[in-house]
C-alpha cells in the first residue's frame, strides 16, 4: 500500500505515576505553560484539571484483548477511538498527551500506537514518562505491582518531591530504579519541575534516537553488579495474590530491593546478524509476556552502521541506523526489562550469535 | 468521465448526506457546510465527531466534542437534542420516527420521537449504533458482540456474543441480519432468525464503510484493495458463497456507497480516487481522479444522478451523472 501523502504524524506522550507522583501538577504545567505547542490531552478524571480547553478529552480506560485474548496483544480500545476522532482535527494541535490513571498499566497503552494501523498513521509514540514519589515509591514497590511496571516500562523518569527525603533515602530510590530499568533518562525534581523540554519530543521510540537519548544505556554495565536477581518461588505470583498487610518499613536499610521485575544487560562483540535476529525474535515471541521493553544496539560484521532494536512485549523493530563512528568500540548490547527472565539462558543465547 | 463540480471545504469530512435534496458535508472542524453556494453553520463549540440522516431525509443529527447532539435542517437551522457535559459524543444514529440515538463511553441514549430520553448502561464501551428498520429498537455494537435494546420497555438487552472488539453495526434492509466491523479486520454477522453466526473476514484493514446495495442484496465493503461484496440473497447469506470483488487497483478502498436503485457502487480509495462499478459486469467508470487524500465520506442523491463526496484533506465535490 502506498502512503498517502501524509502530513508528519503527531507526537504521543504517554503520561504514568502512581497516584500522589505529581502527574497532574505537571499536566497543568504543560497545559499552561508558554512552550509553543498546542497539547490534546488524553484523561481519566477531568475533576483534576481546572483547565478549561475543547482539546481534554475524558475517556474510560477500555483495555481490549486483540487476536483471540492474547495478552500481548492488548490495546486501549477507548485510545484507538479518539485518536482516530483528533485526526479528524488535524492542524488543532500538535502533539498529544495521555495521562493514565495511577493503576494503569502502560502496555496497553504503548501498544495501541504500534497494534492499530490507522492510529499508526496519525500518531507515533514519543516517549513513556513516569513519576515516581520519592517518599513513597519505595513502599508502593512493596503493594503495587502497578508502580514496579511503571517504572520498568519508562523512557523518562521523573523523580519527583526529592525535597521529601534524605539524601541517604533519595540514593536508594535511584538505585532502585535503575536496577528495575537501567536505561531510562532520570530528572529530579521538586513539585514536578522539571524542564518541559527533557519530557517531551523526546523521540524514545525512534530507532536513530533509541541510544542518542540514553546516555546511562551505555553504561549499563555499572548497575549490572547490583542487579542480578534470581526469581525465588515469590516471583510466580501474578498482581493479585500481593499482600497488602504488608509492614511499611520493611526496606528500611536495605539497598538491593527485591523486586519482580530486573533487567538484563549483555555485551559482546560482533555478532553474525543470521544467528541474532532469528534469536530476537524467538525469544520475543516465547517469552513475549514477560518482556516489557527491550533496546539495543548490535554491530555487524562488513557493516559500516549500526544496528538498533527496540522492543514492546512481543513487538520488536529493528534497522540499520548511522554509521559506527572512527575509534568507537564495534560492541552488541542488548538490554532486556521483564519479569522471570533467565540471564543464563539469554547470555547464553546472545553469546551463541557471535560472529 | 462525469462531470465534477469541487467544492473545497474547511475541514476533514466526516461525513455527507442529502438533506431535502441538498448536499450537506458535515466537517470535522465543526462546520456544516449547505448546498454548493458555500453556506455554512457551525452547530457545535468545537469539532463534529460523527453524524447521521435522520430517517424523514430533512435533517441530520451530529454529535460534538462539545458533549451536545445537535439536529440541523437545510435551511441552516439547528436545534439542541440532547447534552452530556463535557463527554464527547463520537457515535450517533437516526431511527424511525425521528428517534435519535447517541452514545458516549458506556452510556446509550435514545431521545424517542416524542422527545421522551430513554438510557441504558453497557458493560462496556458502545462503539456503534443503528436502529432496526421498523419499531424503536437500537442495536449496540461494543466489546465482544452487539446488544439488542427495545427503549422504553422492560424487556431485557439481547445479546449476541462474538469476542473481540466491534467498531461499527448495520442491519440489512429487511432488519433480519446485523453485521458488525471489528477491530480484527473482519466482519461478524448474525442472522437474528436462528443466531446463525456469519463470519467474513480476510480484510487487511479494518472496515470503516459498510453499504447495502438495492434491496439489501449485497453488502458492499471497504477495507482492502478492492471492495468486497457479499450476497446476501442465499438461502444462507454470504456463508459458502464467493464474495464479489469489485475495482481492484493497489490503493485501499476506504468508502463505497451502493446506488439507491441499481446495482452498481461508487468506490473512494486512500488516494482520493472515485470508481464507478457495475455488478453484473464489473465495468468500471472513473469519477473523480485521485488527489492525494483518502475519500472519508459519499453519498448518493436520491434521485441516485448526483454523487457527493468529500476527502480527509477537505477536499470535496459533486458528480453530475447525467453529463
Amino acid at each position: 500500500m502506498s502512503a498517502p501523502a501524509a502530513a508528519p504524524s503527531i507526537p504521543v506522550t504517554v503520561l504514568t505515576g502512581y497516584l500522589g507522583a505529581g502527574k497532574t501538577t505537571l499536566l497543568n504545567r504543560i497545559l499552561t505553560e508558554d512552550h509553543g505547542k498546542r497539547y490534546a490531552v488524553i484523561v481519566n478524571e477531568f475533576g483534576e484539571i481546572g483547565i478549561d480547553n475543547d482539546l481534554v478529552v475524558d475517556t474510560d480506560e477500555e483495555v481490549f484483548e486483540m487476536n483471540n485474548g492474547c495478552i500481548c496483544c492488548t490495546v486501549r480500545g477507548d485510545l484507538i477511538r479518539v485518536v482516530e476522532n483528533l485526526a479528524k482535527r488535524r492542524g488543532t494541535f500538535d502533539a498529544i498527551l495521555v495521562e493514565t490513571t495511577g493503576i494503569a498499566d502502560p502496555v496497553p497503552v504503548a501498544q495501541t500506537f504500534f497494534m492499530d494501523e490507522e492510529v499508526r498513521k496519525f500518531a507515533r509514540l514519543d516517549a513513556v514518562v513516569t513519576l515516581v514519589d520519592a517518599k513513597f515509591f519505595l513502599d508502593r514497590l512493596g503493594d503495587a505491582p502497578e508502580a514496579e511496571d511503571q517504572v520498568a516500562f519508562a523512557d523518562v523518569i521523573v523523580l519527583n518531591k526529592t525535597d521529601l527525603v534524605s539524601p541517604e533515602e533519595l540514593r536508594e530510590v535511584e538505585t532502585t530504579l535503575r536496577q528495575l530499568n537501567p536505561y531510562a533518562k532520570i530528572h529530579k525534581a521538586t513539585r514536578s519541575g522539571v524542564a518541559l523540554d527533557a519530557i517531551l519530543d523526546r523521540g524514545a521510540f525512534d530507532l536513530d534516537r533509541v541510544l542518542e537519548l540514553d546516555p546511562s544505556f551505555l553504561d549499563a554495565d555499572e548497575h549490572d553488579h547490583d542487579h542480578d536477581h534470581v526469581c525465588g518461588p515469590d516471583c510466580d505470583h501474578d498482581h493479585h495474590h500481593h499482600d497488602h498487610d504488608h509492614e511499611h518499613h520493611h526496606h528500611g536499610h536495605e539497598t538491593h530491593h527485591d523486586t519482580e521485575v530486573t533487567s538484563v544487560s549483555l555485551k559482546t562483540g560482533e555478532l553474525n546478524p543470521d544467528k541474532i535476529l532469528p534469536w530476537i525474535s524467538e525469544i520475543t515471541q516465547a517469552q513475549g509476556p514477560n518482556i516489557l521493553r527491550l533496546k539495543g544496539i548490535l554491530a555487524f560484521p562488513d557493516e559500516p552502521k549500526r544496528y538498533v532494536v527496540q522492543g514492546v512485549h512481543m513487538i520488536v523493530e529493528g534497522d540499520l541506523q548511522r554509521d559506527w563512528k572512527p575509534g568507537e568500540p564495534r560492541e552488541s548490547r542488548l538490554v532486556f526489562i521483564g519479569r522471570k527472565l533467565d540471564r543464563a539462558e539469554l547470555e547464553a543465547g546472545f553469546k551463541a550469535a557471535a560472529a | 468521465m462525469p462531470e465534477v463540480t469541487p467544492l473545497p471545504l474547511s475541514g476533514y469530512v466526516v461525513d455527507v448526506h442529502y438533506v431535502s435534496g441538498v448536499p450537506t458535508f458535515v466537517l470535522g472542524d465543526g462546520a456544516i457546510a449547505l448546498g454548493t453556494a458555500g453556506r455554512v453553520v457551525k452547530p457545535h463549540a468545537g469539532g463534529i465527531l460523527a453524524s447521521a440522516l435522520s430517517a424523514d431525509g430533512k435533517s441530520v443529527i451530529t454529535g460534538g466534542d462539545d458533549g451536545k447532539v445537535m439536529r440541523t435542517t437545510a435551511d441552516g437551522t439547528s436545534t439542541l437534542v440532547a447534552e452530556r457535559g463535557r463527554k464527547w459524543i463520537d457515535v450517533v444514529a437516526a431511527g424511525p420516527g425521528g428517534a435519535v440515538a447517541f452514545a458516549s463511553g458506556r452510556t446509550v441514549v435514545v431521545v424517542d420521537g416524542t422527545g421522551k430520553t430513554h438510557e441504558l448502561e453497557r458493560p462496556r464501551a458502545a462503539l456503534g449504533l443503528t436502529f432496526f428498520p421498523k419499531g424503536l429498537r437500537l442495536a449496540i455494537a461494543g466489546y465482544n458482540g452487539v446488544g439488542l435494546w427495545f427503549p422504553g420497555t422492560a424487556a431485557p438487552v439481547q445479546e449476541l456474543e462474538w469476542k473481540g472488539s466491534h467498531i461499527a453495526v448495520t442491519l440489512s434492509p429487511d432488519g433480519a441480519n446485523v453485521v458488525t466491523s471489528m477491530q480484527e479486520m473482519a466482519l461478524h454477522g448474525w442472522r437474528l432468525r436462528d443466531g446463525q453466526h456469519m463470519r467474513m473476514s480476510g480484510y487487511p484493514a479494518k472496515v470503516k464503510s459498510m453499504s447495502w446495495s438495492v434491496k439489501g442484496r449485497y453488502l458492499a465493503t471497504s477495507g482492502a484493495g478492492v471492495s468486497v461484496l457479499w450476497p446476501f440473497f442465499h438461502k444462507d447469506g454470504p456463508m459458502g458463497q464467493r464474495p464479489l470483488e469489485l475495482g481492484g487497483r493497489q490503493e485501499l478502498v476506504t468508502r463505497v456507497a451502493c446506488h439507491p436503485a441499481e446495482e452498481i457502487a461508487a468506490l473512494g480509495y486512500d488516494d482520493g480516487m472515485i470508481l464507478l462499478s457495475r455488478f453484473s459486469d464489473r465495468e468500471e467508470v472513473l469519477l473523480a481522479r485521485p488527489n492525494g487524500s483518502p475519500v472519508s465520506a459519499m453519498a448518493w442523491s436520491g434521485n441516485g444522478l448526483e454523487l457527493a463526496f468529500g476527502c480527509e484533506s477537505g477536499a470535496a465535490g459533486l458528480i453530475d451523472l447525467t453529463r
